[in-house]
């Protein structure tokens, strides 16, 4: 059973607040990224890319008893981080609760103002799609 | 290198030129702001912007016809500008028709010129190194009419093979479209003689001339071109503005582009007959705020001088190429001998969006991708690069910035 999003939320926040320096906040994004379980080959398909980022972004999601279970991968290490990090928070999530959620760790860890100000990294293309996905299986 | 650094010195006064441009000025994420995205857009000297606010608090109206003084004052200064440019490439000033920047002097050329000329079974060349731009309406001008497009190869550097193009001309030949200057690789193509070849199969030719004009000086006589079309906002002007050059007796021989007021002699409901050069092919209200400021522009460089820009910037791209093959598994892409101030790489597999984003972080802007080149990426079997652009305003201490820029993000991206 995974943990409410609120309580993933509280940890990725305190631990983005280590950082003053954006480059290291950038290191330990690659590094979320890094660990990131690899995706099976056959989700590292066009049918399973996600549109509007520069970089490629591969994301596949299924359903266990009422939890929705996403993977991903990226063939850029920044987008691949992003990607762990909501993955992190919305993997074994229930849909309603990753439809309703208002994404406030996202302005908590200051993704948006460093990354989502860049539109073509597709941040809010991948969120989009997460919740197209629990949508679906809601 | 220190050297070098000085003999620039007594060539050009960059602190002094940097003065000249206030967005230069400020910090981005923390760090003085290093532009090396020349190539994309160029920022605006304050003679441009002041032309531009001068135009707008003291003489706003539209042009020709007005019987007014503000309308005497905003034509005058509009066809000044023409005038300005017809000189600056060396051409006729009903040759220089205004457009909106090299896309659409392409676009005007095949859709006129092309579609009145161009027939089944017709050759059109382009080059490997082709701009999207330079593809795209020929494409759809070929399709329309049943013709063929054709593309000469390129080395591994990116320099076009000219006996492969010599190959590709024939008596089916009827235009060749080419860029001066390679926006992905900074390649300086042999125009001169590409062209004399074109003219001898019976040919015309149109130069993509958007990379040539801020760096070298032009000459479209010289050259003996047919056509010619360049963006302003690349030469330090406003965007939105750019200019096609055509041979008059070609001109003459095309249909209008675009209809509506301007390019109209006489209008009745059975038959219009159209305007003289150059308002033939500029239907509408013009941007003329985009004209004068290219003017602006023009004389701005031109004061400068184009021989000591080149020369300058010469110094600075092979500072740069040196400084950078310091850093471990970078690639230099695009080695041609005779080259423009781009600096396109790779590091090991690092993809350059991610190195991209870190330079950023450190306020260093390049620009990553395939940078519309999406043929020529497939040429060379990436899918783009990091491209650092520069222009007379960037520093040797800038270049070394972007050295320690990409090693600093290169440490963490490993």
């Amino acid at each position: 059973m995974s943990k409410p999003i609120s309580e993933i939320e509280n940890e990725l926040a305190e631990e983005f607040d280590l950082f003053d320096d954006q480059m290291d906040k950038y290191e330990y994004i690659i590094d979320l990224g890094k660990k990131l379980p690899p995706l099976a080959p056959q989700y590292l398909q066009d049918d399973f890319l996600v549109k509007g980022c520069q970089s490629k972004v591969w994301l596949h999601a299924y359903i266990e008893g009422d939890r929705i279970f996403f993977e991903a991968d990226s063939n850029s290490s920044i987008t691949k981080g992003i990607i762990a990090i909501l993955v992190r928070v919305f993997s074994g999530q229930k849909p309603s609760e990753i439809i309703n959620n208002p994404l406030a760790f996202i302005d908590r860890i200051q993704l948006r103002s460093h990354l989502s100000s860049q539109r073509s990294n597709g941040l809010t293309a991948m969120i989009q799609r997460m919740k197209t996905y629990a949508t679906a299986f809601a | 290198m220190i050297a070098e650094k000085k003999i620039s010195k007594t060539l050009l006064d960059v602190e002094q030129i940097r003065n000249d441009f206030p967005i230069l000025h400020q910090l981005v994420n923390k760090k003085p702001l290093i532009y090396l995205d020349n190539a994309a857009t160029s920022q605006k000297p304050l003679t441009v912007i002041n032309a531009i606010n001068n135009y707008y608090t003291q003489y706003n109206s539209n042009i020709h016809r007005g019987a007014h003084h503000l309308a005497h004052l905003a034509t005058e200064a509009y066809e000044n500008a023409r005038k300005t440019v017809a000189q600056h490439i060396n051409a006729a000033e009903k040759e220089v028709n205004f457009v909106r920047g090299t896309t659409e002097a392409i676009n005007l050329v095949a859709a006129t010129y092309g579609r009145k000329f161009i027939t089944k079974g017709d050759e059109i060349i382009i080059s490997a190194l082709e701009h999207h731009s330079n593809i795209v309406p020929w494409q759809m001008l070929c399709e329309e009419k049943g013709a063929l497009l054709k593309v000469i190869p390129i080395t591994d550097d990116g320099e076009i093979i000219f006996e492969e193009y010599l190959k590709l001309l024939n008596e089916k030949t009827k235009i060749v479209s080419v860029p001066y200057i390679s926006n992905a690789l900074g390649t300086i193509n042999p125009v001169k003689e590409i062209i004399a070849a074109a003219h001898k199969a019976g040919a015309i030719v149109f130069i993509d001339a958007a990379q040539a004009l801020p760096h070298q000086k032009v000459d479209v006589k010289e050259l003996d071109c047919d056509f010619w079309g360049f963006s302003g906002h690349k030469v330090f002007a406003a965007t939105g503005i750019g200019i096609l050059y055509g041979k008059e007796s070609l001109l003459e021989q095309m249909p209008p582009y675009m209809g509506g007021g301007e390019m109209i002699k006489n209008v009745t409901f059975e038959k219009t007959t159209y305007n003289e050069l150059p308002y033939k092919f500029e239907a509408g209200t013009p941007n003329i705020e985009g004209g004068i400021s290219l003017g602006a522009a023009l004389n701005y460089i031109n004061n400068i001088g184009l021989d000591k820009i080149s020369a300058y910037e010469h110094e600075l791209l092979e500072y740069g190429t040196e400084k950078l093959l310091e850093i471990d598994e970078l690639k230099i892409i695009g080695r041609a001998k005779n080259k423009s101030s781009v600096l396109s790489f790779l590091v090991g597999d690092i993809l350059p969006y991610d190195l991209g984003v870190l330079l950023n972080e450190q306020g260093i802007a390049i620009r990553t991708g395939h940078h519309c080149c999406q043929p020529l990426m497939n040429r060379l079997g990436i899918e783009g690069t990091c491209r650092a652009s520069l222009a007379f305003y960037n520093t040797f201490e800038e270049l070394d910035e972007l050295v320690k820029g990409i090693k600093k993000a290169v440490t963490i991206l490993k």
